[in-house]
């Protein structure tokens, strides 16, 4: 009986409900929905509890294109549910695993329609479609006994009763597109009303049936104590198809990519994706989207004159072209605790930052957005940019040491609570570092995201990986990587850049000495020893003890 | 479902703070869900019963308490209670529609401030919650210390923000209490008692005893204090679904923040308590 109930489509509120900016409470079953309309347009039904101390979401707040809980200010993305910020770990990306429960919903008819597990077409609506919605009339008394009820209604209105839960329900009722709407709500208002009082009166007099009990999902579980083992390494997981590409500045093509099948998962301002060529190459590019913006992702792409068949393939690529790409992965997140974040752009390096600029404006903190570029003609995401108004400042056409003047003024004042986010062209990122080490700004507050990896890496040298959790010894020959040998060997370790730039094959490292040849990590976090790149860095010792 | 829990029924509870009962008065109160009827006479002798007659009262810390068992131990001791230079007084009794676990976990929380406690213990952007330690003592009480946190308002004696430290410490499964730096002293602490009445598994009275130092202090504007910040958390906790604290680890989401509480609730599946949880 419930479950058939489960698989039907009810009315759960009004479109008028739906305000912007406001999150309106909604229970069918038992259940309670939060209900809330982003800035686009989307419709998100949630299961109305954060998943972190089961407050309600009706109390958050709707900023339009995330809902911000109450309690602890968990951020969660519109259309995903997924959550993209925790603020007592400012430096964490949340897991990708934590994600509320959502609903099938769609808006149709003046009605927002649901159901815990609907499927199927709505019903068909007839002459009645696209009528007018009735004033809704809660009701104290099972559904079923108002559905017999309003069977004597003698007006040609369609009915749909919400059972909110076993004792009390919602009417919800459709006229025909009729001139005379006030005078039609109004009479109806007022005859639904007494047949309100007259059910209510019944339903009094027979004992009420027990209260829907809804299942709380479990959250999922985190995290394993021992590795599967899986051929995984690079996966492309997600079909994409480009649905809008256009050159945006000299070299510059941006591409709007949209799911073929299901629905993009969240993404943190600071992700990137691997996107996988026909040709066998797999890329990484920066998203560059706003907050609440996932029905697609955009990156852009800069044509590179040496390009080695990444970027002039992607260049080459039409409208319609489908695409694999990886999941979002988040090694440059970004904290949204201090009193000031500055944002130092070179080139092409502006996407990750854009996105973090974007959810910097849209939340209302204090930052600063330096873009670097060669000219006028260079500038990308100029719409975009234009929004940030006096927190961005262009710099165009600036010598090496002019560059290195700009970014000394930039980085003059440290603060405790100051944050700086860098990305561009190594040169620039090697100057900005120096500078910032020499102003006294500290590892903990600078975050660096390099293209790619320019140090001549040495592949010399056998050594030994003792896996301590999956207790087992194997031997990495020179030539090869800890990644590759881990791969060969069914160990699932994942993996993006594989050249010691992106982070994403972090490893901690329980003992042994590392010859770092990445530039990922930061100086103090090398010397500390207890963490390493598997792609390129190696041993210095003859074992190393990692904690896979 | 009545409580049978052992641990709680042979345990002390505060039914009524003593400054509400008139010479010659009754109240009347709920404990695990039964009546309670507090009665103080003419000459001011307290006396409690429930349906099946006079139940074990003490008159302590202001409070009134009784054991709806057999008493196993007696009330916890406080000595900060006793501290000539403390204001030892009731922050008010505050009815609130969750379990009194969800209190206690509200209580040991540093991540709420800067959202719940906006512009006294906590402000945005400062979110960040430091890690700190936790420890079952052997004394069977929960320890958290090295507790630190940035607060623009920490105390109406406070004169602008300062960083304060935390230490907090679970008795028994529904009293808690915290030690909170003293913006005039460098030595000497605050320290704030919840004694929680469990009405029902979904429904509690939060009792508080606050022991302040005296300084610049009156006990008018330190109940103010208190009711501000406790009426910012009763409508949140109100809001939690369930209202019972969940003890299936899987049931809610915790963070690293959460240690506290993830320890409170390993420490009452171990305790057997069930009263006001949901077990796995």
């Amino acid at each position: 009986m419930l479950h058939s109930l489960y698989q039907q489509w009810f009315p759960i509120a009004s479109s008028t409900d739906l305000v912007p900016r406001h999150v309106y409470q909604a229970q069918l079953l038992g259940r309670e929905f939060a209900v809330w309309r982003a800035d686009d347009g989307y419709v998100n039904v949630w299961e109305n509890r954060c998943l972190h101390r089961g407050v309600r979401l009706s109390i958050g707040i709707n900023d339009g294109r995330e809902l911000k809980c109450q309690y602890h200010g968990w951020r969660y993305t519109n259309r995903t549910a997924g959550c993209t910020y925790i603020p007592a770990h400012p430096a964490d990306a949340p897991a990708r695993t934590i994600c509320n429960n959502t609903y099938p919903a769609q808006e149709a008819h003046g009605l927002i329609w649901a159901g815990e597990e609907a499927n199927g077409p709505l019903p068909d609506l007839g002459a009645h479609a696209n009528g007018i919605v009735l004033r809704p009339i809660p009701v104290h008394a099972p559904a079923e006994m108002v559905e017999t009820t309003l069977q004597s209604y003698d007006q040609d209105i369609l009915f749909f009763v919400q059972p909110c839960d076993s004792d009390h329900c919602i009417i919800r009722g459709i006229a025909k597109p009729n001139d005379d709407r006030t005078v039609l709500l109004r009479q109806h208002s007022f005859a639904l009303g007494e047949l309100r009082d007259q059910v209510e009166a019944h339903a009094a007099l027979v004992e009420a049936p027990a209260r829907y009990k809804p299942v709380i999902a479990r959250v999922a579980e985190d995290f394993i104590d021992i590795p599967t083992l899986t051929k995984e390494g690079r996966t492309a997981d997600l079909p994409v198809t480009i649905t809008a590409k256009d050159i945006i500045a000299k070299g510059i093509a941006r591409l709007r990519l949209e799911p073929l099948k299901c629905a993009l998962p969240t993404f943190q301002p600071g992700a990137h994706v691997d996107v996988h060529l026909q040709n066998g190459l797999v890329r990484q590019y920066s998203l560059t989207n706003g907050p609440g913006e996932t029905d697609h992702y955009t990156i852009g792409v800069k044509l590179e004159p040496d390009s080695r068949g990444g970027s002039s393939t992607i260049h080459a690529l039409n409208l319609g072209d489908n695409l694999a790409i990886s999941v979002p992965r988040n090694n440059f997140p970004l904290r949204r605790d201090a009193v000031e974040t500055i944002l130092i752009a070179g080139g092409i390096g502006m996407t990750p930052l854009l996105s973090m600029a974007r959810a910097l404006n849209v939340q209302g903190l204090p930052f600063a957005f330096h873009y670097f570029v060669q000219s006028d003609a260079h500038i990308a995401f100029r719409q975009e940019i234009g929004t940030f108004a006096d927190a961005a400042t262009i710099h165009k056409g600036l010598s090496p040491e002019d560059t290195s003047t700009k970014l000394s003024e930039i980085l003059a004042e440290p603060g405790p609570a100051r944050h700086v986010y860098i990305c561009g062209p190594g040169p620039m990122l090697d100057t900005a570092r120096e500078i910032a080490g020499r102003t006294g700004w500290s590892d903990t507050q600078i975050h660096f995201e390099y293209f790619k990896n320019n140090t001549q890496r040495n592949t010399s040298g056998s050594f030994k990986i003792e896996l301590a959790r999956s207790a087992m010894t194997l031997t990495v020959p020179e030539g090869t990587s800890i990644l590759n040998v881990l791969h060969e060997n069914g160990i699932n370790m994942s993996s993006s850049c594989e050249l010691g730039a992106c982070g994403t094959c972090r490893c901690t490292v329980i003992a042994g000495e590392i010859d770092h040849q990445d530039v990922y990590l930061t100086d103090s976090e090398k010397a500390a020893g207890n963490a390493m790149m598997t792609c390129v860095s190696r041993a210095r010792s003859d074992r190393l003890i990692l904690d896979i | 479902m009545l409580c049978n829990d052992r641990i709680l029924l042979d345990d002390w509870h505060v039914v009524a703070d003593l400054d509400h009962l008139s010479k010659g008065g009754i109240e009347k109160t709920v404990l695990f869900e039964q009546p309670i009827t507090v009665t103080r006479s003419d000459t001011g002798v307290i006396a409690c019963s429930d349906t099946t007659g006079p139940l074990p009262c003490q008159v302590k810390y202001g409070f009134v308490w009784i054991c709806p068992g057999t008493p196993g131990r007696d009330i916890v001791h406080i000595p900060e209670a006793f501290d000539e230079d403390r204001y030892v007084i009731s922050g008010g009794s505050f009815g609130v529609q969750v379990s009194g676990l969800r209190v206690v976990e509200n209580f040991l929380d540093m991540g709420h401030f800067p959202f719940v406690h906006a512009g006294w213990l906590g402000e945005e952007p400062h979110t960040e919650v430091r890690p700190y330690q936790v420890e079952v003592t052997r004394d069977d009480e929960i320890l958290a210390t090295e507790c630190y946190f940035h607060q623009p308002v920490a105390s109406p004696t406070a004169k602008g923000g300062i960083e304060v430290q935390y230490t907090y410490r679970v008795y028994r499964s529904y009293s808690v209490a915290l030690y909170k730096t003293n913006p005039l002293f460098d030595d000497r602490m605050d320290y704030i008692v919840l004694f929680i009445q469990p009405v029902g598994p979904e429904k509690c009275v939060v009792h508080s005893m606050l022991c302040y130092m005296k300084r610049e202090m009156t006990r008018a504007r330190l109940r103010w204090f208190m009711q501000l910040i406790f009426a910012q958390d009763k409508p949140i906790l109100e809001n939690q679904i369930p209202r019972r604290l969940p003890l299936d680890p899987r049931a809610e989401t915790p963070i690293r923040a959460d240690k506290a509480a993830i320890v409170y609730r390993r420490w009452l599946r171990e305790h057997n308590v069930h009263y006001g949880a949901t077990v796995a």
